[in-house]
């Protein structure tokens, strides 16, 4: 194996997935996916709804199976490297558990796998330092806000040191402001991490900011419309966001996005 | 930027004195009225000169009351109401346990496999639909018309089915994202019942218990009306109130009625003590 297959840590070919199978509402949710995502990559899967970008996170996290197709997760398939705890996930709602503690919720994962109590509260903590909630260990969910809240299911994501990051849309239900500075601490911890992140997202200008290489998919069926290299240089910040070059991706994601939409609309709609 | 953590603390713990005194002010409106209803009652039925079988005076009531109270405390003297009280306490007490106890060790049971649990719940739903205390007659020939556990028994299948079907609810009604989280850790099945499924369930759990224990007491007391030792609530009244002796039978609604409060408030502190993060509870303690 040369040097540059051992950097890949996703390799997806001819990846297919098609819900109800068969039967009259059948849907072909991805056709022909072919995409490797290389070790401390931050990739970004951008499309309108329904262009199956949730499916394909969902696939490369071995929570749907594929209908055809090849997935490799850190050369194994999705269920080895889940069973592996290879992926840290982070979805749309914090999904706390409401009846721990902010720190117990950090910890959560760490119980399942067995770390011991001294680790657990260390690794909390240092996590939870990291998103910058270290006061808030002994708060309940409920006493933070939405970012707040969002944060420490990033530190708990991080908490057992999984290889890959798998994000789905996880500040779309955050106000712009907060989304905005998410980003930039989102951008801190991945360089201070080193982690391959896969980000969901369906905001242009999200996935611009943060990605080294920018997915652009279109619906009806799923499928990557092109792969946009995003060389924007890190570290990023505020800056970034008035810089032609990231007006010019921006613009450049939001054309691609726009033909495939109208590719892919029926006749007569 | 941040916000300190203090700033986020729903609110500042009062003085106890403070907080006893906005209590008392919270509840105050509730107090005035069953004051004035009592009063009500009292004026109305010396007013209209109303028969004491019909509806005796609270202060006849109370009375009653006390009197039961003094010979209860008093050495060497028994109370019958005291004694009725005691018993229909252990049946109702004995049945709430019993069945809540069953109905979610049967939850915990069958909610392991899905099929199990789908093929039970439309027997159970059934099941809760139907009066059972019309079965308490073939419980006193089951278990003997004396023995508190024909009462138990009553009491014990009225609760079981509600807390079971409840609890099965709660077990099941996961969101996805927390299911996938766990699958995302590879967590084994027992893992997700302990650290997920059974804390989602507490609040069903929980609402469950309040009503099984009020559920309990009335069962219980029904249950005696089709006959059942002299000292029990049940029969206490049926006498009492078949001798005309109203204020002793109003004396036994009094008990039952404060012993199902009783109930109910040790249930809800339980339910305060295990799940204080409960939206229900949040900024009320």
């Amino acid at each position: 194996m040369s040097s540059s297959r051992q950097d890949v840590v996703i390799a997806a070919t001819d990846l297919n997935k098609v819900f109800n199978p068969g039967a009259q509402e059948a849907v072909r949710a991805l056709q022909g996916i072919n995409l490797e995502v290389r070790a401390g990559e931050f990739i970004c899967l951008v499309g309108p709804s329904g262009c199956g970008k949730s499916t394909l996170m969902r696939l490369i996290g071995d929570l749907l199976q594929p209908s055809a197709g090849d997935l490799l997760v850190n050369g194994k398939s999705p269920r080895a490297a889940r069973l592996d705890r290879d992926y840290g996930m982070v979805f749309q709602a914090a999904t706390l558990y409401e009846w721990r503690s902010v720190s117990k919720n950090v910890q959560l994962p760490l119980e399942v796998m067995g770390y011991d109590k001294a680790e657990r509260q260390r690794r909390a903590q240092a996590m939870l330092d990291m998103v910058e909630l270290g006061a808030f260990a002994n708060h309940y969910p409920w006493q933070l806000s939405g970012g707040m809240q969002q944060r420490v299911s990033i530190a708990r994501a991080l908490a057992f040191d999984p290889s890959i990051l798998l994000m789905d849309e996880p500040f779309g239900a955050l106000d712009e402001f907060t989304r905005e500075r998410m980003n930039l601490e989102l951008l801190r911890i991945w360089r201070q991490t080193g982690k391959t992140i896969v980000f969901v997202t369906h905001s242009i200008s999200e996935a611009v900011f943060l990605s080294g290489r920018v997915v652009v998919m279109s619906p009806r069926p799923g499928r990557i419309t092109k792969i946009v290299s995003n060389s924007l240089p890190y570290p990023r910040d505020f800056k970034t966001r008035s810089d032609p070059a990231y007006h010019a991706l921006v613009s450049e994601v939001r054309e691609l996005l726009r033909d495939a939409v109208e590719a892919a609309r029926p006749t007569g709609d | 930027m941040t916000m300190s953590p203090e700033q986020t603390k729903p609110r500042q713990q009062a003085a106890p004195r403070v907080r006893f005194a906005r209590q008392l002010m919270y509840y105050s409106p509730t107090i005035a009225v069953a004051l004035g209803v009592i009063l009500l009652w009292e004026i109305l039925v010396t007013l209209f000169d109303i028969q004491q079988f019909l509806l005796p005076k609270p202060s006849a009531i109370f009375s009653e009351f006390m009197l039961q109270v003094n010979l209860w405390l008093a050495p060497g003297e028994a109370s019958l109401l005291f004694e009725a009280s005691g018993a229909t306490f252990w049946e109702a007490l004995g049945g709430f346990v019993i069945g809540c106890g069953g109905g979610i060790l049967v939850a915990l049971i069958t909610s392991r496999w899905t099929i199990v649990s789908e093929a039970t719940m439309p027997f159970a739903i059934a099941a809760n639909s139907v009066p059972i205390i019309a079965f308490a007659p073939i419980m006193n020939n089951w278990f003997g018309i004396t023995n508190p556990a024909s009462k138990m028994a009553i009491v014990a299948i009225i609760v079981f089915f509600p807390t079971m079907i409840n609890t099965v609810r709660g077990l099941t009604l996961v969101e996805a994202s927390q299911l996938e989280l766990m699958q995302s850790y590879a967590a084994k099945p027992a893992r997700i019942l302990f650290s997920l499924r059974i804390p989602n369930a507490l609040p069903y759990i929980f609402s469950t218990l309040r009503v099984a224990s009020a559920l309990s007491l009335i069962g219980a007391v029904v249950a005696e009306f089709f006959g059942g030792p002299r000292a029990t609530l049940g029969v206490y009244i049926t006498q009492e109130a078949s001798a005309f002796d109203f204020a002793k039978a109003w004396t036994a609604i009094l008990m039952a009625s404060l012993m199902g409060i009783g109930f109910y408030l040790v249930v809800l502190l339980a339910e305060r003590r295990l799940m204080p993060w409960h939206v229900s509870l949040r900024g009320q303690g």
